[in-house]
């Protein structure tokens, strides 16, 4: 039980900051708020309404309080809890539980990174590890090349089963207006691009582009006479298993049995009530995964379940719409822009890419090393 | 109380400027700890003794990084017998050459300028 109550919030507003290569010397600053702007306008709200500020980012060490400042709100509630790249899904369940106590009644969550235009090591700086650093792993890419290699030995997958993945994200991403990649991709592609982290090439591995944006969340009775419909929060589920690979208790499975499981009971749904899913894929081999560890595959199966192209816009399961961290938008911490394009597919906006009759949303936050797992599931009025 | 005159990383390294590869050993959960920690996380018990592993380990993972610049290298995950599992890598073999479950060997890199020493692992001997 985490105390939270199906339905009782709801995502009223949801939108980009600039994404991609923004111009020199925006901040990250800048482009939350510049989220948060687009995000308020989605909804008919206006900055003064805001009593709440969710974010997080890897630039901006006291971002809630940059934020406030920057805003101009001095009494907003704040929360700048940072697990990664499942922060924002954490800051979900966190604003669901904060507008129930009545700390806030509207509440934005966001995001902005200029990694991309500064670089990426000036972006997220590491944290020196006496016990990995020495060995100078490619981080986070090593990490999970090396729970890859573990899921290849017990299961048997192949790394074109992992490019099947890459594939997929980019025949969404080509059906995305704003991704940043355009041109079609092969799994001989992927295999013969540049090698990162074996069995990784630089096409298993996420963008680095900038980017941004926010979501805008109320109460269940609040949110009803606003412009758009309200996307309800039916479940929220959370676990931390590891920090560092090294510590990671089993390299094929994932928190995410956990935060799905808890998810799910929440959402009173199953895996086979899902319309739509975004999944954290900072790798491919993070979409196989996922896949197995909250229900869509028995263990071990994911790479044959990818395989045929059965998560692409001609699949039987959507996955990653709008071309996924792989292809579309990947800023450093990607989470936030899972829940926007769900917020996108559960109200009908998505245009080639809309998937028909999405009622229901799993959104996957992935943080770490495969180390922070955040499920939310969403619901348009029809699931309340 | 006094404060601790060592710290966790402080003693292990003093093991392998000795040689040896140090960990610690949890009596009252009866488990090998590792990383080194003030306190055991499944007991919560500052009851942590430390032992020296024989060496020997199985490889549990296994990926070659691939620098922009300089030659490709191993980074691995190691088991220990003695049941932890670390990060480390396999030399004295082309590093796509390393698989999962080859058995391995400790030994201790030295000390280098401002960089301690730290462990590393080889192919052992009589294995395929």
């Amino acid at each position: 039980m985490n105390g939270l109550t199906r339905g009782s919030a709801a995502i009223v507003g949801a939108a980009e900051s600039d994404i991609g290569a923004v111009a020199a010397n925006m901040s990250p600053l800048d482009l939350m708020a510049q989220g948060i702007h687009r995000a308020l306008a989605d909804c008919g709200l206006k900055l003064r309404d805001v009593d709440g500020i969710f974010c997080a980012a890897t630039q901006a060490r006291t971002s809630a309080m940059s934020m406030c400042e920057y805003l101009r709100l001095p009494s907003a509630y704040t929360d700048s809890t940072i697990v990664g790249g499942s922060s924002f899904e954490v800051h979900v369940a966190h604003a669901q539980a904060a507008l129930a106590a009545g700390l806030c009644s509207v509440a934005v969550i966001a995001y902005g990174s200029t990694q991309r235009t500064v670089g990426r090591r000036q972006a997220s700086a590491r944290e020196y590890n006496p016990y990995e650093t020495p060995f100078r792993p490619f981080l986070p890419s090593t990490a999970y090349a090396l729970a890859a290699s573990r899921h290849m030995h017990e299961f048997g997958t192949t790394r074109e089963q992992l490019a099947e993945v890459a594939v997929a994200a980019r025949e969404w991403a080509l059906l995305n207006p704003v991704a940043w990649e355009k041109k079609p991709l092969t799994v001989a592609e992927v295999l013969s691009a540049r090698p990162i982290s074996y069995p990784f090439t630089v096409r298993d591995c996420c963008l680095i582009t900038d980017g941004g944006g926010a979501i805008v969340m109320m109460s269940a009775e609040r949110a009803r006479g606003l412009a758009k419909p309200p996307v309800y929060v039916l479940g929220c589920g959370q676990t931390i298993t590891h920090a560092s690979i090294s510590s990671m208790p089993d390299l094929t499975m994932t928190g995410a049995r956990e935060s799905g499981a808890a998810a799910y009971r929440m959402a009173r749904l199953r895996e086979t009530d899902i319309d739509v899913l975004a999944l954290y894929d900072a790798f491919t081999i993070n979409t196989i995964l996922f896949l197995e560890d909250l229900g869509f595959c028995p263990k071990g199966e994911g790479g044959r379940f990818v395989s045929g192209g059965r998560i692409g816009p001609k699949g039987s399961l959507p996955v990653n719409t709008n071309g996924g961290g792989l292809s579309y938008c990947h800023p450093g911490m990607y989470g936030l822009f899972l829940l926007i394009e769900a917020v996108r597919q559960l109200r009908g906006e998505c245009g080639a890419r809309q998937v028909a009759q999405a009622e229901t949303a799993l959104v996957h936050g992935n943080g770490g090393v495969l180390s922070a797992q955040a499920t939310v599931i969403l619901g348009t009025q029809a699931t309340l | 109380m006094a404060n601790a005159a060592n710290s966790p990383l402080g003693v292990y390294l003093e093991h392998l400027e000795k040689g040896e590869l140090g960990y610690q050993f949890s009596p009252d959960a009866n488990v090998a700890v590792f990383y080194p920690r003030v306190i055991c996380p499944l007991t919560g018990s500052d009851n942590l003794q430390w032992r020296i592993s024989k060496g020997m380990g199985t490889v549990h993972a296994t990926t070659v990084v691939y620098p922009q610049k300089g030659d490709p290298y191993n980074v691995a995950l190691i088991d220990i017998d003695e049941g932890f599992r670390m990060m480390s890598r396999v030399e004295d073999i082309a590093p796509l050459d390393v698989r999962i479950g080859m058995r391995v060997k400790f030994r201790v890199h030295a000390a280098e300028g401002d960089e301690p020493p730290y462990p590393v692992f080889a192919p052992a001997a009589g294995t395929p």
